[in-house]
């Protein structure tokens, strides 16, 4: 609330032009540009809510990649000691390497557009769930396979469920993380790399048409997006998963 | 009675580094009947676990013979089921559900599964609890569970590694009890691991008391009193007595390895060090 304030009263102080520092809610002059405007606009018109859209899509698409990536390498790893040996060094390796950095070469790849988005989405989050699902699947408790096997499971079946509902919170909790580092991906990759008519992309185009107003309302909405998702999502996942399981989480 | 489960020579080693092993087990014979009930008891470090998770299957022994009903061990095998020191349900199943796991592995069909399962821990006293998760039982319920889950399966022998030891003593006794029961009513061979004495004489037909370093068995004590048993049973009396005296030996063993040699688990004994020969040698 303060914070917001101090952004009204510096605009309406003009030190700055407008296009640089426009008011929130209040324009300077009759019919002038405010952020709330653009933003109710964006969203009316469409062209927010198609941005919007299209940067969920290939989230989403992004994500569902990643993860399936992820957990059959993490599989892999947790089975074949050659794999964990080899693979499994390779990708804790690759780890420390911020996805971003692999744009250009993903350009010169799959040119400009979705497709490089795309690969950099996957390539960041599949990591990330590689290395979380190998963990989850080599940390399960010793005694709970044991028991499986005295019963009688064994190979696929005792993976299938023991090991895999075993690593459950786990698992969720490196979800979470993919999907942070799948959304920061999606927008840097826009924003860079073009890709057509996501999120990123329109802020590219704030930047150059020199529109603060379009570039907040953007930003609003990827925050909006971002902490709804964790919260309804993730949060409650973790919560249900917990209770169901007695974990305490004080 | 027949014979069950028959050990001949069976060593088993662990690899310490490139040059030594540890010999955990070593050349232990052993015979069981069919519908006995028999404890392993010792210290800690005797290879009494390592003695039941080969029998189990979960481990190999380095050399000798495992036959049950005259056949050698190949892995793990339902007709022998194992139930630990902590209960080990899963948590994402309710208590039902675990159950009914060991079933659903043998392609019982769900609704006699459920049937079944329902049954046994209606034995066990926690019918009521079925749609429960396992997080909200206590301990004892757990163990309750556990034995439930392992008898569902009808197994012929049933493995328990020392299974009421986290449990408080009331508990214990109860679960002694209902224990007794559900053997003198199914007839099963138990093989009950426990480093607790009397818990060994008021359980089983026979106590093998285990000996350290090497493990491996030090004596048997058959236990002739009549069941149901009461605790204060001379015949209970008399052999703790005598499985103490045996295990105190052991300890001191254990102890004089550990703190070194002149420790003494009795104070008022004259202690002789055999490398102090009280100069006899001028």
């Amino acid at each position: 609330m303060i914070l917001i304030i101090i952004w009204e009263v510096i605009s309406k102080l003009q030190l700055f032009p407008a296009f640089m520092w426009p008011p929130l809610f209040i324009p300077n002059e009759q019919g002038g540009v405010t952020i709330l405007k653009t933003f109710i606009d964006g969203i009316v018109s469409g062209q927010l809510l198609e941005a919007t859209g299209a940067s969920l899509l290939r989230l989403v698409i992004g994500f569902v990649i990643a993860v399936a990536i992820g957990l059959l390498l993490g599989f892999l790893i947790y089975k074949f000691k050659i794999v964990d040996d080899t693979l499994g060094f390779f990708v804790a390796s690759l780890q420390a390497i911020p996805n971003i950095v692999w744009l250009p070469l993903a350009i010169l790849w799959f040119g400009l557009g979705v497709g490089s988005v795309l690969f950099i989405v996957i390539l960041g989050a599949a990591i990330s769930v590689t290395i979380t699902s190998s963990a989850a699947f080599k940390g399960v408790n010793p005694l709970l396979i044991r028991v499986a096997k005295t019963m009688g499971s064994s190979g696929w079946h005792l993976f299938r469920t023991v090991i895999f509902k075993a690593s459950v919170p786990q698992l969720i909790a490196g979800l979470r993380i993919a999907w942070a580092l799948t959304w920061r991906a999606v927008l840097a990759g826009e924003l860079l790399g073009g890709g057509g008519d996501g999120l990123g992309t329109l802020l590219d185009l704030g930047r150059s048409i020199q529109a603060m107003d379009l570039i907040f309302s953007i930003m609003i909405i990827i925050g909006i997006i971002g902490s709804l998702i964790d919260n309804f999502v993730f949060v409650r996942l973790e919560k249900f998963v917990f209770r169901k399981w007695g974990i305490s989480t004080t | 009675m027949d014979e069950h489960i028959l050990l001949e020579n069976v060593n088993k080693s662990f690899p310490k580094n490139n040059r030594s092993e540890t010999v955990t087990l070593e050349d232990v014979s052993l015979s069981i009947k069919r519908g006995e009930f028999i404890s392993l008891l010792g210290p800690s470090g005797c290879g009494k676990s390592t003695l039941l998770n080969i029998i189990a299957g979960l481990e190999k022994e380095t050399s000798g013979k495992v036959l049950v009903n005259g056949n050698p061990i190949t892995g793990p095998g339902n007709d022998r089921i194992v139930v630990f020191q902590e209960s080990g349900l899963f948590p994402w199943m309710t208590v039902l559900e675990n159950v009914m796991y060991g079933l659903l592995i043998k392609k019982v069909p769900k609704e006699e599964a459920k049937e079944r399962a329902m049954v046994w821990l209606q034995k066990v006293h926690l019918g009521k609890f079925a749609d429960r998760s396992p997080h909200e039982l206590s301990g004892g319920m757990k163990q309750r569970v556990a034995i439930a889950r392992a008898l569902v399966m009808d197994p012929e022998i049933l493995l328990m590694d020392e299974p009421f030891a986290a449990l408080d003593e009331q508990t214990r006794m109860v679960l002694h009890q209902e224990l007794e029961t559900l053997w003198r009513e199914t007839g099963k061979t138990i093989i009950f691991v426990t480093h607790n004495i009397r818990e060994a004489l008021v359980l089983s037909d026979r106590v093998v008391l285990m000996k350290t370093r090497p493990g491996g068995i030090k004596n048997i004590f058959p236990v002739q009193a009549a069941r149901p048993r009461n605790s204060s049973d001379s015949i209970l009396n008399y052999l703790e007595n005598r499985i103490l005296s045996e295990l105190e030996q052991e300890m001191e063993k254990v102890l004089k390895e550990e703190l070194g040699s002149d420790y003494a688990l009795k104070k008022d004994r004259v202690y002789i060090d055999p490398h102090n020969n009280l100069g006899s040698d001028i």
